[in-house]
């Protein structure tokens, strides 16, 4: 398979409008004659459903929350990157671009990176507009901070509820649509099955979470908006029902699947307390700006945090990298504190976090200050530790946070298998290997609002005359009875094991071999144990209750069915990589002190994996060809 | 520690509910109340029994998808707290712990603690939006906003739709969180344009789902996850007289 990346001629700051002026159009009384499923309802899924209404498509909206308000677009706390420099300190679109591009290791394309940079100014004007309050200096004008990995303050931001804000904004465009009645929306609904016809992606098959009924739902053009997949080490930052079943789905349907090993571990969350634990808490990256992150100097370290004197603390990160410091990106950060934790200087009760202390920013700035910036994140600190951070440091770890990996798609955002679309999270396309703060906001919302809206109308031209698609069709049916096949196979297994127990042994599976470091033998081990493990969940799984009914256990573990397969995929790419960049660290490729060993003569491409079958896939490669910087080697020293 | 749990059961909005009592031992003090629940369905679908419904997304406190009625309180023993944030530490080894769905006439039972909350999503269907679609907006610093009216806009944008203002009512009103919206888009010069139709819209929306009138107990914002104050409904209450007097 030949993969073409589709990038407009031209400049690379012309390439987006010579797309823009050379892409087909379809006329607002042509486009009443289409219909658009949209599955997922966070910022790039209620992004592009509203603003696809808006221009006359019909539109359906699936979710499986209560509401489309619930998203876990709402959890990302620090704020959304934007090349406005109203803080005239030498920021532009393309120092926007280079940093991005740079952040994600040289790993992912020119070009979309530059369009997510030059379309950062117009979506903030997008989200004023919206009603979304972000924070104001006395004079009206728009607050803005610094980020991590960047040296220049680009990020927006409405005290620790970026996401939030942002999410509710997109959410009351969409709540707009559906009174406008342009936008079915349909909560507590999972999809369950991509239906394919003649090659191409023309509807979903449907469960309704409340009643466990299949319905099925046809359109010309599917659009998976459906967030990351990083659920899969069990514990991580997501939300509990965070998953990548859908894109799995459309995987085993003919969808290319893009560096699946890069997954982001976050730096900067709140370290694991016991084995029942069900979720990592993210303390926003933000406090990272004003918190300085030490260890103890010395090993058994028995003293109260505050007891111990500055000559005594090692803030390995300044050490380090002095010209980044405590805002070095995320997975160096992230490393770099496994590093002193696996070297024995973690510190709390079970030696698996460091220190981020607030005790010199409070000292010059002022507690007042300190709480004006955080003050809901030490609440929440307080709330869920006990611990007040004004007095003592916080102690945070590293947690699975988000996946750069995805969907393989093209520059207009089209999948492999044609009529799909993949966007926001759910992608590959703009992190590379590592994903810079602040930008995740970004590019969901970049591809919701202004990409896909655009680009879709190019596939859809085609469409004018197909008429409605009808749901009769055998590939329906076909679709439907796999999916109720796989939902009574579950329930009338009769196994002993829970399924969050199999999906606790997934995640330590995941977490020891495939996350931070990763080596030859460790990736192998682990393949061979997710193997045994998806027998053992076939064997052993045990779901009560019906299908025809409110079923979250049945909900949970048709998700797992996704993810042990899926885990697989990301060893195998992990395996195949035998370069260290960005996330994703191969112990075997390090420099003599400690730093990731990038390959650029072998490994300067995106894997996209095609599926043959469960276990068995196919690489092809995107070569990455950089016209316009040199790749570098990375280093915030 | 050990505790017992009385948990109201329902099979769906159909049925009859009752409550069940089931004792939960190993718990520890820093595990969340949701994390204690997990544990309790493990062990019920062990022994083949239907796991305990509830509702819970980010468990952040921030997704607003959780909601129990926790010993008589909506979100449980503290105030401005959302369920997921509770933990175990803030209750009596040994103790009785009593579990209920939000009760209201506009949140129906779908099972055992989970409701409908979507009567919350018509309320803003009716105007809480800014109607302007994507595309031409203009530059974000031509309109200057203060930052105390930007600061005043975010204190009611926080609202996170859990419902439990709702809950906690003795009339089941749903007028904190529909104040909250329409003072957050009202107070923006963006926003504002539409203030009139969409106070008036709003609050007409929430007495056609069947939410109470408020009394002015001020139990809600005691429950509030994001603390928008009981001078938010006296400010809604304000502009709709106003909406009633100029627009209708």
């Amino acid at each position: 398979m030949k993969l073409d990346a589709k990038i407009p001629t031209g400049d690379l700051k012309d390439k987006w409008k010579n797309y823009q002026s050379h892409c087909r159009l379809i006329n607002p009384a042509n486009k009443r004659k289409l219909d658009i499923i949209v599955v997922g309802s966070g910022l790039a899924g209620a992004g592009a459903a509203a603003t696809l209404a808006e221009g006359g498509y019909n539109v359906k909206c699936f979710c499986f929350q209560d509401t489309p308000r619930r998203a876990h677009s709402i959890a990302a706390q620090g704020g959304i990157n934007a090349a406005k420099n109203y803080q005239n300190d030498g920021d532009n679109t393309w120092r926007m671009f280079y940093d991005t591009l740079k952040g994600g290791d040289f790993r992912s394309r020119e070009a979309n990176v530059y369009r997510l940079a030059e379309l950062s100014a117009p979506l903030i004007d997008h989200f004023a507009q919206q009603g979304v309050p972000f924070a104001r200096e006395y004079g009206g004008v728009l607050a803005n901070r610094s980020f991590g990995g960047v040296q220049v303050q680009r990020t927006f931001y409405a005290r620790g509820q970026t996401g939030q804000q942002l999410l509710l904004a997109s959410y009351s465009q969409l709540s707009r649509q559906i009174a406008a009645k342009k936008v079915q929306m349909f909560s507590r609904h999972e999809v369950q099955e991509i239906v394919v016809i003649d090659g191409k992606a023309r509807g979903v098959i449907v469960r309704d979470l409340v009643s466990g009924e299949l319905s099925r739902h046809s359109a010309h053009a599917v659009v998976l908006a459906t967030g990351g997949y990083s659920k899969v080490f069990f514990l991580s930052t997501l939300a509990m029902n965070c998953n990548g079943s859908a894109i799995w789905k459309a995987h085993k349907k003919g969808a290319l699947f893009a560096s699946p090993s890069f997954t982001q571990i976050h730096p900067t969350a709140l370290p694991q307390g016991s084995e029942t634990q069900s979720k990592l808490t993210l303390m926003s990256e933000s406090l990272r700006n004003d918190g300085r992150i030490w260890v103890p100097k010395n090993k058994d370290e028995k003293r109260a945090p505050n007891d111990i004197p500055e000559e005594e603390r090692d803030y390995y990160l300044e050490r380090r990298y002095p010209a980044f410091g405590n805002l070095a990106p995320r997975d160096i950060s992230s490393r770099a504190a496994k590093e002193r934790i696996d070297a024995g200087y973690g510190v709390g009760p079970l030696k698996n976090a460091v220190y981020l202390d607030f005790k010199h920013s409070i000292a010059r700035l002022g507690k007042d200050t300190i709480k004006s910036r955080y003050g809901n994140l030490f609440e929440m600190y307080l709330k869920i530790t006990g611990i007040d951070a004004y007095t003592e440091p916080m102690k945070i770890s590293p947690a699975p946070h988000f996946s750069m990996g995805g969907l393989w798609v093209d520059y207009e955002l089209h999948t492999t298998l044609p009529g799909l679309y993949a966007i926001g999270e759910c992608n590959f396309a703009d992190h590379g290997a590592n994903r810079l703060g602040a930008n995740s906001l970004l590019q969901a919302s970049v591809d919701g609002y202004f990409i896909l809206p655009l680009t879709i109308g190019n596939y859809l031209a085609d469409d004018l005359k197909t008429g409605k698609i009808s749901t009769d069709h055998a590939a329906f049916s076909e679709a439907e009875a796999s999916v109720k096949n796989k939902f009574e196979k579950i329930i009338n297994n009769n196994g002993t094991k829970t399924v969050d127990s199999l999906h606790r042994r997934l995640g330590k599976i995941m977490w020891q071999e495939c996350a931070m470091s990763r080596t030859k033998e460790g990736l192998e081990k682990a393949i061979r144990e997710i193997r045994e493990l998806r027998e053992e969940f076939y064997k052993e799984v045990k779901v009560t209750g019906k299908i025809q009914e409110f079923n979250q256990e049945l909900d949970k573990a048709s998700r797992l069915v996704d993810f042990l397969e899926m885990a697989e995929l990301m060893c195998v790419d992990a395996l195949e990589r035998n370069e260290s960049c960005g996330a994703h660290f191969r112990e075997e490729y390090q420099t003599s002190d400690g730093e990731a060993l990038r390959n650029d003569e072998s490994y300067s491409y995106v894997s996209a994996w095609e599926f043959k079958n469960v276990g068995n896939f196919i690489l092809h490669k995107e070569e990455l060809k950089f016209e316009f910087v040199q790749p570098s080697v990375r280093s915030y020293k | 520690m050990k505790i017992n749990f009385k948990i109201w059961r329902q099979n769906n909005s159909k049925m009859k509910g009752h409550f069940k009592v089931y004792p939960l031992e190993n718990i520890t003090a820093d595990m969340s109340l949701l994390e204690a629940l997990d544990l309790l369905n493990e062990e019920l679908v062990e022994k083949g029994e239907t796991a305990v419904a509830f509702d819970h997304d980010c468990r952040e406190g921030i997704c607003g998808q959780c909601g129990i009625f926790i010993n008589g309180r909506a979100h449980g023993p503290h105030d401005n707290q959302t369920t997921c944030q509770v933990h175990m530490r803030s209750f009596e080894d040994q103790s009785t712990i009593v579990l209920e769905p939000f009760r209201a006439n506009a949140f129906p039972i779908v099972k055992d603690l989970v409701v409908n909350r979507s009567s919350f999503d018509r309320i803003i269907q009716k105007g809480g939006f800014i109607s302007a679609n994507t595309g031409g907006a203009p530059e974000a610093n031509s309109i200057p906003i203060g930052k105390e009216r930007a600061d005043y806009a975010m204190d009611m944008a926080a609202c996170i739709g859990c419902g439990a203002c709702v809950a906690t009512c003795k009339n089941a009103s749903a007028a904190l969180f529909t104040s909250a919206k329409i003072n957050h888009l009202n107070a923006l010069p963006q926003g504002n344009e539409e203030a009139l139709s969409r106070t008036y819209n709003l609050v007409e929306q929430m007495q056609e789902e069947g939410f109470g009138h408020c009394s002015f107990t001020g139990a809600c914002e005691v429950e509030c996850p994001e603390h928008i104050p009981l001078t938010s409904i006296a400010k809604m209450n304000f502009d709709y007289m106003k909406a009633v007097a100029f627009k209708k």
